[in-house]
């Protein structure tokens, strides 16, 4: 029998591990440009992350409550260490800071409304406090940043907490950036800043460098304030095992540790990929530290980069977080990477928006360019309208709640009355690397890399 | 009405400066202009801090960090020097250190007069968002750094790196600058620039002849990202 040859083009398609075709498109955009990358939101690796945890759950050995009807606590108290007058939120999610510039005043206005209704608080950002945030939620953390951006004494005393921050998980070590187009006439006047110019604020704070100084301008914010309300630090994740014990040496009332997956308004890409470490890592070294100073309970942590769902917070609170704070997660509510924007109560396509951008529902992370399809991160007069106060509120409130519905029906399998009481012994990992960094056994074993078992 | 004009002493060694602050923060009626006499200050830091009535504050020593830091209409005077961040981010009012300042003097000031009679150390009018400074001696490396708005005036000498990155704000200097920061340039003065400095030296009581000084300001370049400018981003 003959074999006939068949003739068959073949295509070769092997791809390089390490020249992958994102690597070649970051080669040839940096042979094209010059510049570094700029981008929003936060590192887009695969990382060791919560998802890598698993609860077990009441059976035999524990006892589960009814996943409904039984009374599950979510209060959370945060500031009980000096401050007269402590935080009280109803639900331990709170809204991360995220700058006005950065966000449209319609977003800090439905952040503000949804935060009110649920109990908890929002968070100002680079840009100082607006009267549209600080009217609309009930409970306001002011920041004090290196930039000093429209800080003032009298928004201080307007404050419900202060949160002193010495960094953010995206850019440990970097500042903050606001790039011209979203220097409008009113950003640019809240920052003293000529309008349109590239805004690159400072990455250390101006008048303090050192923990040692850091316990004077903390004692400087109490002076201030008459002690009433309590200090936050925020740290982006790196050394957190250290950062987090000097803060508490330096007189936090309340550690924020931010972890790499946090995001940004704009960064350096190279800052958000290769800078920090991941939440996961992060929560256990920081819990480590607050136990090592007999703090825990004492001085409370928060923790924020990359939480998504209900159980992420759980597992959060789990490892010894006594709160957790949402940013991205929030502008995904809010319709970030949505196909549509809502105007008067009916669905329009953003699609040519985004391809303007040179990108898709879904992939889009240019919210550096202040030009949003769908109105979250811009200050244009014309695209911040796609995000209507009433629709934005509706959503913050309608994901928050759907967390927290999925942390107390978490807590409640586990056993637990109270969604504090949720502990390490809870938890399991599913891979090595997220059974040594949270230090939580593989899933079947007792055995936690680095510290025995089997 | 007698209250308002009575004058207050407090002393340090005597009241803990917490009680000193809140009530100056909490007892004072609108508008008190009286005079606040605070002796045994002993480098305490944070005296009189966010202070929101135009009362005169006499300190009589040497201040720690932050003396009148955030100030609001006040009027203080130290006579000493002063630590850290001496009148950091002030919103309107004066504060004058009749000694030497040490490091971030008038950082972030929005707004008012800050005067040191001596020299201030690194850093002096970092970040400057609006407020004048006027120093009678010499200041230290990366001065006026970031400062966004506001006149910085020193009738001595600078350290390395005056004005780096400066945005809007405008730095009159008497004696040589080490170096000066990127994006810092001399520029000419005007006949405006003369008549301020005229106003600002005689605000802060000092005799020198505002000809005699040159000004500094922004070249402006680092203001947008630009590829084809070698730059060190």
């Amino acid at each position: 029998m003959d074999i006939k040859s068949i003739p068959i083009k073949r295509l070769s398609t092997e791809e390089s591990a390490t020249f992958d075709r994102s690597t070649i498109d970051y080669i040839q955009k940096a042979a094209a440009h010059g510049l570094y990358e700029i981008r929003g939101l936060g590192a887009k690796r695969q990382l060791p992350h919560f998802d890598d945890l698993l609860f077990l759950a009441g059976s035999l050995s524990r006892y589960p409550l009814e996943g409904y009807r039984e009374k599950c606590v979510t209060k959370t108290v945060l500031g009980t260490r000096f401050a007269k007058k402590p935080i009280e939120l109803a639900i331990p999610i709170t809204v991360a800071g995220m700058s006005f510039g950065a966000l449209s005043a319609n977003v800090k206005e439905s952040l503000g409304r949804a935060a009110t209704e649920l109990g908890t608080t929002t968070t100002t950002g680079d840009g100082g406090m607006t009267p549209e945030e600080r009217n609309s939620s009930k409970t306001l953390v002011y920041q004090c940043l290196p930039s000093r951006y429209g800080f003032n004494p009298d928004d201080v005393r307007r404050a419900d907490a202060i949160e002193v921050v010495i960094g953010q998980g995206a850019k440990p070590g970097g500042g903050g950036m606001l790039l011209g187009q979203k220097v409008n006439p009113r950003v640019a006047k809240m920052r003293t800043l000529p309008q349109g110019v590239d805004q690159r604020s400072a990455c250390r704070h101006p008048d303090w460098t050192g923990p040692d100084d850091l316990a004077i301008k903390i004692q400087e914010l109490r002076e201030l304030t008459d002690w009433e309300k309590p200090i936050y630090v925020k740290v982006g994740a790196t050394r957190v095992f250290n950062d987090v014990k000097l803060a508490v040496h330096a007189g936090a009332d309340v550690v924020v540790v931010d972890g790499m997956q946090g995001g940004t308004a704009a960064t350096q890409t190279c800052y958000i990929e290769h800078i920090g470490i991941p939440t996961l890592a992060a929560v256990r070294q920081a819990v480590d530290a607050l136990e090592d100073l007999n703090m825990k309970g004492k001085v409370q942590l928060i923790v924020s980069g990359g939480i998504r769902s209900g159980a992420d917070v759980a597992k959060a609170l789990a490892l010894g977080a006594d709160a957790v704070a949402i940013g991205q997660g929030i502008l995904v509510a809010l319709g970030c990477n949505s196909e549509t924007y809502v105007q008067n109560g009916e669905h329009h396509s953003a699609l040519e928006g985004y391809d303007a951008l040179g990108t898709a529902p879904g992939f889009c992370h240019h919210c550096h360019t202040g030009k949003c399809p769908v109105g979250v991160t811009t200050q244009d007069s014309v695209l911040e309208q796609r995000l209507q106060p009433d629709v934005g509120s509706r959503r913050v409130r309608n994901y928050l709640k759907t967390l927290n519905m999925e942390l107390t029906t978490i807590a409640r399998a586990c056993g637990k009355q109270n969604v504090h009481h949720l502990e390490r012994e809870d938890l399991v990992a599913l891979t090595l690397e997220a059974a040594a960094m949270a230090r939580v056994p593989l899933a079947g074993t007792n055995w936690i890399p680095g510290f025995g078992g089997r | 009405m007698e209250r308002l004009i009575a004058p207050l002493e407090f002393d340090l060694a005597k009241l803990p400066l917490t009680e000193m602050n809140r009530f100056l923060h909490q007892e004072l009626d609108d508008g008190d202009t009286r005079t606040v006499t605070v002796v045994n200050p002993d480098g305490a830091h944070n005296i009189a801090v966010g202070l929101n009535q135009p009362v005169k504050i006499e300190i009589h020593g040497h201040a720690g960090y932050y003396a009148g830091g955030m100030n609001k209409h006040a009027h203080v005077t130290i006579h000493g020097s002063a630590g850290t961040g001496v009148a950091e981010n002030m919103m309107s009012g004066t504060v004058h250190v009749k000694g030497f300042a040490s490091n971030g003097a008038g950082a972030t000031a929005h707004g008012g007069l800050l005067v040191i009679d001596g020299d201030a150390g690194l850093r002096c009018g970092i970040s400057l968002k609006g407020a004048d400074i006027v120093v009678g001696g010499s200041v230290g490396s990366f001065s006026g750094f970031m400062a966004q708005a506001g006149r910085m005036v020193i009738c001595g000498d600078a350290g390395d790196a005056l004005g780096d990155s400066l945005y809007e704000a405008v730095i009159y200097i008497k004696g040589e600058p080490k170096s000066l920061g990127a994006d810092a340039q001399f520029e000419p003065m005007t006949d405006a620039d003369v008549e301020a400095l005229a106003g600002l030296l005689d605000r802060a009581g000092l005799d020198h002849d505002p000809k005699s000084f040159r000004r500094i300001a922004s070249a402006r370049q680092l203001y947008h990202w630009n590829a084809d400018a070698n730059q060190e981003y």
